[in-house]
């Protein structure tokens, strides 16, 4: 666990970059850093490397105070992303990876092995490994920086918006493969962004700062768009954020029908009543092939001849949230969202009617922070 | 008046022999000019105050006439090749130590900063990462050093260390074009052979900068 205790940095000049943090960052979980630009992220992030020294208060990894280590020992031991990746252009790929496992004197068939290897886990190929970063692409280049800062398998990242500087599609890529890694390697994160998307998606804690240098709040992604702390963290978080809270509300949560769910094979009369003027079309294995139009239909025959609108996309009612249901369902022809299991077979349909029934539930909730300004 | 081959056959040896010493005389100052670029440059990035009177001091010099100088050091290191080179280091240092620095300034802070969180202590950083990436800039300085240093050192010969100076006084000295000619033409080549095998030094030594010049 990383730890700040009452942290303040005054630079010279006056500005305080951090006032009076406390905070604790849990072991082998994200936590995410966020707040107006300026308001002190990366100077809190560079007092747990000792990349900056605190005017007042520690830092404590782990119980120990960070200034009992020599600076660049406590470095090697902590990986370390910026946002332009920040690799040395004098060096090859694999050996950008490599540095650190060079700086603790390992042998260079052991350090390359490990590049390689890193490599491949961070979606790299191969044939790579003796290009130089500039003949890589934005995308490719934070994924070395991403593995260097891996290399020599560091119990510590610290990233500083590591996926800022890339196109929306790339981001999105990169940061599914940065959950599926920490899934597989448990480090303690610290990760920096702008970006709320981001710090709701990536966190298992947010710590929100705001100009000067105060820490507001720290909560988890829920808490937080549940109940913002104030009116900073609130309109930080944007207006949005009943939308957002759409994500920490599972689909299965919504009651599913089964209403106007015809198998290919059944007779078309069957499907001229439909209520909603839409039936779903499914295969005998029960997989979702699309959507009839009751008004459409052939004058006989079965309901697979009918011309079958595409149904979007569905929702997985295990996995997915009520916002993917709910987008599923803003997107289908019919309005009615398709949730499959697992395998991709039909687990029944939800309306929007039904999907608001599951937001009621879960708005049940208590909300501390408007209960007390409608009190007062 | 006509070019006469057959001097130039009979005076190869003698020629070349000039040749040799004229680089000798222009290019070693060029060294000496590096090794004190370098730590004057690394400290002028470090402490940046000092850059500007260290660039006044290095350009001072470059604008005192040489004449003026070899008569000074001439008092210290008499009729030698010293007298020739002290000023052709000093010249070197006016192109040599700016070059030194805008290299180091081309590190990237991205670059600086993560190898700083890598564990890079700050002189293992100068040497591994700084330095190498500020190799072309200060590479492309040594180029327009030693090209001047070439045709400089002609000058020496005033003292009586002049390498392929002597043929172009002698040549006048004896109303003889050849002699001037095939000299300033040797000057020239070697100005343009030193130049070629620089930028294949530069080459070899960062081929990381080398496919970014194609590319772009
Ligand atoms: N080396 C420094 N010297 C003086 N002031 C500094 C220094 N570094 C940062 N500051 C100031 O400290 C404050 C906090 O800076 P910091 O970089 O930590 O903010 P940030 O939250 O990371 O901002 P951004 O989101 O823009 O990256 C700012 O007002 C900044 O100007
Ligand atoms: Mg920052």
């Amino acid at each position: 666990m990383i730890t700040f205790e009452g942290v303040t940095k005054r630079y010279p000049g006056g500005t305080v970059a951090l006032d009076d943090v406390s905070l604790d960052c849990p072991t082998g979980r994200i936590t995410v850093f966020v707040g107006t630009s300026g308001g002190g992220k990366t100077t809190a992030l560079r007092t747990i490397n000792r990349m900056v020294e605190p005017t007042s208060g520690r830092v404590l990894i782990d119980g120990q105070d960070v200034r009992e280590h020599k600076p660049a020992e406590l470095r090697r031991g902590i990986g370390y992303v910026i946002q332009h990746a920040g690799l040395f252009p004098h060096r090859t790929i694999e050996d950008n990876i490599a540095t650190v496992p060079y700086l603790l004197r390992w042998n260079k068939k052991k350090a390359r092995a490990r590049a390689h290897e890193l490599m491949e886990r961070v979606g790299l190929e191969r044939s790579m490994a003796r290009r130089y970063p500039f003949q890589l692409s934005g995308g490719q280049q934070q994924r070395v920086g991403v593995a260097r800062a891996l290399a020599a398998d560091p119990p510590i990242m610290l990233m500083d918006e590591p996926f800022s500087a890339v196109d929306p599609v790339v981001r999105a890529e990169l940061q599914d493969e940065f959950l599926r890694l920490q899934d597989e390697l448990h480090k303690t994160i610290v990760f920096v962004t702008h970006d709320v998307d981001e710090a709701i998606k990536l966190g298992d804690r947010i710590a929100v700062f705001q100009t000067g240098g105060k820490l507001v709040q720290v909560d988890s992604p829920e808490t937080l768009l549940a109940r913002p702390a104030d009116d900073f963290v609130a309109g930080f978080i944007g207006h949005d954020r009943g939308i957002r809270r759409l994500s920490f509300i599972p689909a299965s949560s919504a009651p599913l029908s089964e209403r106007d769910v015809l198998p290919a094979d059944a007779p078309v009369e069957r499907a001229r009543d439909a209520a909603g003027g839409w039936v779903l079309v499914v295969d005998a294995d029960r997989r979702p092939l699309g959507w009839a139009a009751a008004a459409g239909l052939p004058a006989s025959g079965v309901v697979g001849d009918a011309s079958l609108a595409p149904i979007g996309h569905t929702f997985d009612v295990a996995g997915d949230s009520v916002r993917a249901a709910l987008d599923a369902a803003i997107l289908s022809p019919s309005g009615r969202a398709v949730g499959v299991d697992a395998e991709g077979r039909l687990a029944g349909v939800a309306d929007q009617q039904d999907l608001s029934t599951a937001i009621a539930r879960a708005g049940a909730d208590p909300r501390p922070a408007e209960a007390a300004e409608d009190g007062g | 008046m006509e070019f006469d081959w057959d001097w130039i056959a009979r005076n190869t040896d003698s020629l070349g022999e000039h040749a040799l010493v004229h680089l000798r005389l222009a290019l070693l100052p060029v060294l000496f000019g590096l090794l004190i670029a370098l730590p004057v440059g690394v400290l002028c990035r470090r402490w940046g105050w000092l850059y500007p009177p260290a660039l006044t001091i290095a350009n001072v010099f470059y604008a005192i006439p040489s004449l003026a100088l070899f008569m000074i050091f001439i008092q210290y290191t008499g009729l030698t090749a010293s007298t020739v080179m002290i000023p052709l280091t000093l010249y070197s240092l006016s192109v040599l130590v700016p070059n030194v620095v805008d290299g180091l300034a081309s590190v990237s802070d991205p670059v600086r900063q993560a190898a700083t969180a890598m564990g890079f202590g700050p002189l293992r950083r100068l040497l591994r990462v700084e330095l190498p990436i500020a190799v072309p800039i200060v590479i492309a300085g040594t180029r327009v050093a030693a090209v001047s240093s070439i045709s400089l050192v002609a000058v020496g010969q005033l003292i009586g260390q002049g390498g392929l100076g002597y043929d172009i006084i002698r040549g006048y000295q004896l109303s003889f074009p050849t002699q001037i000619i095939a000299a300033t033409v040797l000057i020239v080549l070697l100005a343009l052979v030193t130049d070629a095998i620089l930028v294949t030094v530069q080459r070899l030594l960062t081929p990381w900068a080398r496919v970014r010049g194609k590319v772009s």
